[in-house]
Formats: structure tokens, C-alpha cells, sequence
């Protein structure tokens, strides 16, 4: 039973997620991810979950990471630095094959990179979902807890300041439900003296017969699983009016539903414009854009930021389509990226200006 | 007492009626072979770890969390279950595993330059927090791992790759007495330090395991066992040297003993 | 002729021991010398027990590489002095 309530983006991604089966939490506080901390604070007590106020966004990677071993849901996040300082744990937390859900409330869009490429060492990706508004994030919530658990790895939900003090009306599954079970690859200290005791560590499970461990053996078999869910996770997009467009608009997360809205104004006008709104930002749906733009004469892409996205844009359309960059870091003084620029008659200018 | 080189035979148990006391490896060490250096304490100080787990019956709700440095080697040696974490990361990665099995019995394993280098902020704030984990800290001085170079537990005067005219205060700054700045924090209710240099404080180390854990077992809040072990390979002395070595450079400064313990020891 | 009490045993895994020495010095009676030219196929030297063992498990207690069971007699045994130790 979910009940339609007025909610503000954080309080609505903290409710998706308990009933998502989410039972840990922790963070470091820091604005505008700190809202999504205090309503996890208040609300997993409730279902006899644990939130915890991390010393730092060190610590808290750390305690999410203990969590993940026993099996039960368990998630972190911040904003932009913060992650900074997860990503070295990030990166190893994906090859000790752990679910694990990462909410960055980031500041603008300038960690687009930070999010699809990661931050941290090695060869590793993580699935990341961008959603547009509260509705979208209710879902990616559900969904990311999901793909967290079958694919043992972490996903990030990548949202920002709008998406997490915006108030929407939205219907929001229950918290009463219980917990996924708790899988048969977590510890509980059980299989301890059974002479084959489990052990979950970044540097993969101990080698028969032999001492230590086959660190070579380990990263190949990470890499192996990242090419699965690479080829196996199906990438959400949101495309548009794309089949007779002279020009096809790019653009992600809340910035992504103004373009939309803008493109939704233009056709309007009589003008042959598309949108494609990648949602899963990795792995990246490369094949739905390749072929929306296939058609068009051009391609822009608005981005808050000097241009990420453009590149994955770049990469599936493969120069079958020119690819321009129309958006740019679009600053206030809070630096909360709240952007002046995002508004649609300011969007709507360059994407006309683009179809010249 | 010389006697003229009478030599048992040491090759099979004894024919005549006898009890045996100590097996060669603890059941809960698998892999008896492990590559560290000869004269290691390390292997000495687990084992006593190994041993009060199973002596208090704790092995089917042990986790052990380990830091990494040459003591990892033992985290696929052990029959209980273990989760690796990263450099310094340990108490916090203890933390969710507690948090979310406040029943089961959850342990770190660590070094200096993993505790008090790189996760001196960690084990800190996991002390304060009164989590009812216990850490175990191997410390030998030096980063063993990586061939000897100094910790912030090196002494003042020890020689290491990085301090190779001995640790100098000017240069190199002071030790972190890591056992003495846990026992200052409320949430920690045992605190201890012992060495592995001789079989007397081998036996003390183990009956200050013992009380860490029966610490945890009561919920009292944090435990911390400080564990002296000699590093031969990272100090360029012999094996048998090491265990003067350490009672002449380590102990004087991390001094052995109980630092606190619960108001209420069950 | 003089017999020495021996209230304990060890049985030494000479294949796992890499001749640190440690044993020696932890040995309250001082029965355990290292060996000064025979090598274990690592070619490391090993320890080699005298007679007057207690059955203390200092050595086991300190080995790094857990070579040592210890067994202690039940009633402890009278060794004389001089024979040869290879029975």
C-alpha cells in the first residue's frame, strides 16, 4: 500500500529507501545531502535499523562497508568532496563484490566523471542512475537497492540540491515491509571453526592448499564481473520527439527535466527539436542514443558543467552526428548549484541557437 | 646445568604415557605455513588471539576485521570468518559489522603504521563511541611490510629506513602512545599493552586478550590490546636479538601493563 | 650413575621451522641448541632437544612457526645421564 504524500525530495528518497529494504545508514553531514542523513536518522529506528552520524565521510564508507559483509541492505553518501574521500573505499568495496547504495547530493553537475569513470584506483565502474525530480528518484531508490543486491556491487544514485530540498507530491511504498532475506555469501561469524570459515576481502578469497591469496586470479575475475554487468545492466534513457528531429538535445538529472520542458515549448513552436535523457549514466545507453540521434543534423548537449557528459555522448554516436557542447558551469554564490542559468527561456535560446 | 649433548629424539610423540599440551598450530590457524620473516612476533600474538577465541568459545561468532600490513598474510590462514579492509580502516569497518550484529563477536586485527599512522582517527573516534568492538594492535615500531621505515610509534634514537640516524624529535616529531591516548577516551572500557619478546609476556598477552574479550562479551564498550612484537627484518638486527631490542627500545617508551579496566569486570 | 628427572617432551616439526632462534633463549631450562651445521631442506637450522624438558610450552608459546607439540609425562622419567639418545 503506498500513500500519495507531499514530500520534500530527501524525506521521499529516505522512505523509498527503508522500504527498499535498506536497514544501515550513514554519513557525514554536508549540504545538500544532509537532509537525506537526518531523515534516514528518524526513520530507521522505526524498523529497527541503524543510522549513524559518521565522524567523517572516511568513517562512514568504512561502516557501511562493515555492514554490507553481514548481508543486510546498507547505504551511504554526500556531496562532491565527500565522495572525494570515498573513493578509494568505493573501488574496494566493488572488488570485495558488496552491495552497497551511494547517494551523492552533488552540487551541480560537475561530478559527472567522478560518478561514471570513479575516483578511485584500479579498474572498476559503478552503476549510477541520475534521476530528474522526486517521483524518479522514488523509483532509481528501489531500483538501485535492487541492482546493488543482484549484482553485489555498489550503485550510486546521483541527484543534486533541487532533487533533494524540492517538495513533489508523490506515492511512496511503506516502510512497514520487511527486509530482503539476509543472502548465504554474508557473515555472521557462523561458519568460524567448520574448517572453511568465509572471509570477504578486496583481494578475493584464499587459494586452495596454498597461503595468501592470487591477487592476479582476483582482479581478473572482478574485471570479468564488471564486463557482465556492464553488458547485462539495462540502461534506462528517456528520449523524445527524436524521430524527425533536425537536432536532438542531451541532458541528465534535474537540469535534463528543464531541457525536456524546453524541447516539449520548442516542438510547440513548430520547431524539430528531440531530447535524449540518459538515466543510467553508466552503463551508459549508448545504443538508444546512437540511434535517436541518428537521424538529426545535430547534437547538443547541455550540461552544468565545462562538458562531461558531452564525451559518453560523443562516444555513441561515434561521429555519425556533430556533437556540440551548449551548456557551461552555471554558478550562484552559495555555490550549492542552483544555477542561475537553469531556466527555460535562457535553454531554449541556445538550443535555438544551435539548430542554426 | 651442562650435560654432555645427550639429544632427545623429537621426531614422533613420546612411547610412554603422556598428556599432550600444546598441538603444533592452533585449530583456528589453517595454514601453519605462513611467509613471514623468521623471528616475527606477529605470528605469536595472533596465535594467543587464536587461542583465548576458541578457550572462550567464540569461533562460530567471530569476525575478524583486518588492516593490512604483514599481518594480512593471516587473514586467509584463519578458520574464523575475517573481512579485509583497507589501510587504517579496520575500527570502522568493525563498527557497521557490530552495529548490525550487536550479538556476534567482532575483532580487529591491525598494525601501527595501520592504527596510529593511517587510522589514528578510526580507532579514536571507535574508542570515544564506546563501540563494543576489540582491537588488537600489533606493534612493532616500524612499517614492516615495506621494509622497516618509520611509524608515529617509532621511538626517539630507533634507526629505521626513513630515520636512519634514529628518529629524531626535530626532524621526525614524537611517538603517539596510541594505548595511553585510547585509555583517556570515556567510551573505552579496557585498555592494555604487552609484548611477545619472552614466553612470560607471551602468557600475560594472552590473559590481556582474554580480558579484552570477556570486556566485549560484557558489553562494556571499547577494548584495545597494544601487542609489542619484534620486527628482526624492519629493526637490521638479528633474530635473536629481537627480543632485547624491543624490551630496550619499545617497552621503555610503550610502557607494558593495563592502562584501564571496566568498573565491572564480569 | 646420575640420572636427570625429564617431566616433559617435544616433538619438533623441523621442515617448518626457519631457525630464528627465539625457542632457545625462551627455554626455562635451556634443554633446546640450535643445530650448527644440519639444515632443514629450507636450509634453515633447527633446534634439537636436550634432556631435563618440563613440558612448560615456553618454546611453543614463542615459535613463530609453531614447530613445537609439547607432551608432559604423565610420571616423570628418569633419563641416565651419558646414554645414547637415539633409542
Amino acid at each position: 500500500m503506498s500513500d500519495r504524500a507531499l514530500l520534500e525530495g530527501s524525506e521521499a528518497i529516505a522512505r523509498a529507501a527503508v522500504a527498499a529494504g535498506c536497514r544501515f545508514f550513514t554519513g557525514y553531514p554536508m549540504t545538500p545531502f544532509t537532509k537525506l542523513l537526518e531523515y534516514m536518522a528518524a526513520l530507521l529506528p522505526e524498523v529497527d535499523g541503524v543510522c549513524m552520524n559518521a565522524e567523517s565521510e572516511l568513517e562512514a564508507v568504512g561502516m557501511a562497508w562493515g555492514a554490507a559483509t553481514t548481508g543486510h541492505l546498507a547505504a551511504t553518501g554526500s556531496t562532491g568532496q565527500g565522495l572525494s574521500l570515498m573513493q578509494e573505499s568505493l573501488s574496494e568495496i566493488t572488488n570485495a563484490r558488496l552491495p552497497l547504495v551511494v547517494f551523492n547530493m552533488a552540487r551541480g553537475q560537475g561530478d559527472y566523471f567522478q560518478a561514471t569513470r570513479g575516483g578511485g584506483h584500479g579498474d572498476y565502474r559503478h552503476i549510477v542512475l541520475a534521476p530528474m525530480d522526486v517521483p524518479e528518484a522514488v523509483e532509481l531508490t528501489r531500483l538501485a537497492f535492487e541492482l546493488a543486491s543482484q549484482w553485489r556491487t555498489p550503485v550510486m544514485v546521483l541527484g543534486d540540491y533541487y532533487l533533494a530540498h524540492t517538495y513533489q507530491a508523490v506515492s511512496v511504498p511503506s516502510i512497514e515491509g520487511a527486509a530482503p532475506e539476509v543472502p548465504d555469501w554474508a557473515l555472521n561469524g557462523s561458519s568460524g571453526g567448520s574448517g572453511s570459515a568465509k572471509i570477504i576481502s578486496p583481494l578475493g578469497g584464499g587459494v586452495e592448499g596454498e597461503e595468501g591469496f592470487d591477487l592476479g586470479a582476483h582482479y581478473a575475475a572482478c574485471a570479468a564481473h564488471i564486463q557482465e554487468m556492464s553488458a547485462g545492466v539495462d540502461p534506462l534513457v528517456d528520449i523524445g520527439f527524436c524521430d524527425d528531429a533536425e537536432l536532438v538535445v542531451a541532458a541528465y538529472g534535474s537540469v535534463g527535466k528543464f531541457v525536456r520542458y524546453a524541447c516539449l515549448r520548442l516542438r510547440d513552436a513548430g520547431h524539430r527539436v528531440g531530447y535524449v535523457r540518459p538515466i543510467t549514466l553508466w552503463p551508459f545507453p549508448s545504443k538508444a542514443v546512437h540511434d535517436a540521434v541518428a537521424g538529426a543534423a545535430n547534437v547538443a548537449v547541455y550540461e552544468q558543467n565545462m562538458g562531461q557528459m558531452v564525451e559518453d555522448v560523443r562516444l555513441a554516436t561515434l561521429g555519425a552526428v556533430p556533437v556540440e557542447f551548449i551548456g557551461g558551469p552555471s554558478w550562484d554564490h552559495s555555490g550549492f548549484g542552483i544555477g542561475p542559468d537553469i531556466n527555460v527561456p535562457d535553454i531554449s535560446e541556445r538550443i535555438l541557437e544551435a539548430m542554426t | 646445568m651442562s650435560n654432555d649433548q645427550i639429544f632427545i629424539s623429537t621426531d614422533t610423540p613420546p612411547a610412554e604415557p603422556a598428556a599432550l599440551v600444546d598441538d603444533f598450530t592452533p585449530t583456528l590457524i589453517t595454514q601453519a605455513n605462513h611467509h613471514l620473516c623468521p623471528g616475527c612476533g606477529e605470528p605469536i600474538a595472533i596465535r594467543a588471539a587464536m587461542e583465548a577465541i576458541e578457550e572462550l568459545e567464540l569461533a562460530r561468532s567471530t569476525i575478524t576485521v583486518f588492516g593490512i600490513g604483514c599481518y594480512t598474510a593471516f587473514a586467509h590462514n584463519l578458520d574464523v570468518e575475517v573481512v579485509q579492509a583497507l589501510h587504517g580502516r579496520a575500527p570502522s569497518v568493525a563498527t557497521g559489522i557490530k552495529r548490525m550484529l550487536p550479538d556476534g563477536f567482532v575483532m580487529t586485527v591491525q598494525g601501527d603504521g595501520d592504527m596510529v599512522n593511517e587510522g589514528l582517527q578510526e580507532v579514536l573516534h571507535a574508542a570515544a563511541r564506546g563501540e563494543n568492538i576489540t582491537c588488537l594492535l600489533l606493534n612493532n615500531g616500524v612499517f614492516g611490510e615495506t621494509g622497516g621505515q618509520m611509524t608515529t610509534t617509532t621511538t626517539l634514537g630507533q634507526r629505521t629506513k626513513t630515520s636512519i640516524e634514529g628518529r629524531d624529535p626535530h626532524q621526525h616529531g614524537h611517538p603517539i602512545l596510541l594505548s595511553d591516548l585510547a585509555a583517556t577516551m570515556d567510551g573505552a572500557a579496557y585498555v592494555a599493552r604487552c609484548a611477545v619478546n619472552n614466553a612470560g609476556n607471551v602468557a600475560r598477552t594472552k590473559r590481556y586478550i582474554t580480558k579484552a574479550y570477556e570486556s566485549q562479551m560484557a558489553g562494556a564498550g571499547f577494548s584495545l590490546v597494544e601487542i609489542l612484537t619484534m620486527c628482526p627484518t624492519g629493526w637490521f638486527v638479528d633474530t635473536l636479538e629481537g627480543p632485547d631490542y624491543l624490551q630496550d627500545t619499545l617497552a621503555p617508551v610503550h610502557n607494558i601493563g593495563e592502562l584501564k579496566t571496566p568498573l565491572v569486570q564480569q | 650413575m646420575s640420572t636427570i628427572t625429564v617431566r616433559g617432551t617435544v616433538v619438533i616439526d623441523v621442515e617448518a621451522c626457519k631457525g630464528c632462534d627465539l625457542c632457545i633463549d625462551a627455554c626455562p631450562p635451556r634443554v633446546l641448541e640450535m643445530t650448527n651445521h644440519e639444515v632443514n631442506t629450507r636450509g634453515y637450522r633447527y633446534p634439537r632437544l636436550l634432556a631435563g624438558c618440563t613440558g612448560c610450552q615456553a618454546c611453543a608459546q614463542i615459535c613463530p612457526d609453531f614447530v613445537f607439540q609439547v607432551y608432559k609425562y604423565d610420571t616423570p622419567q628418569e633419563l641416565p645421564l651419558g646414554e645414547s639418545s637415539e633409542r
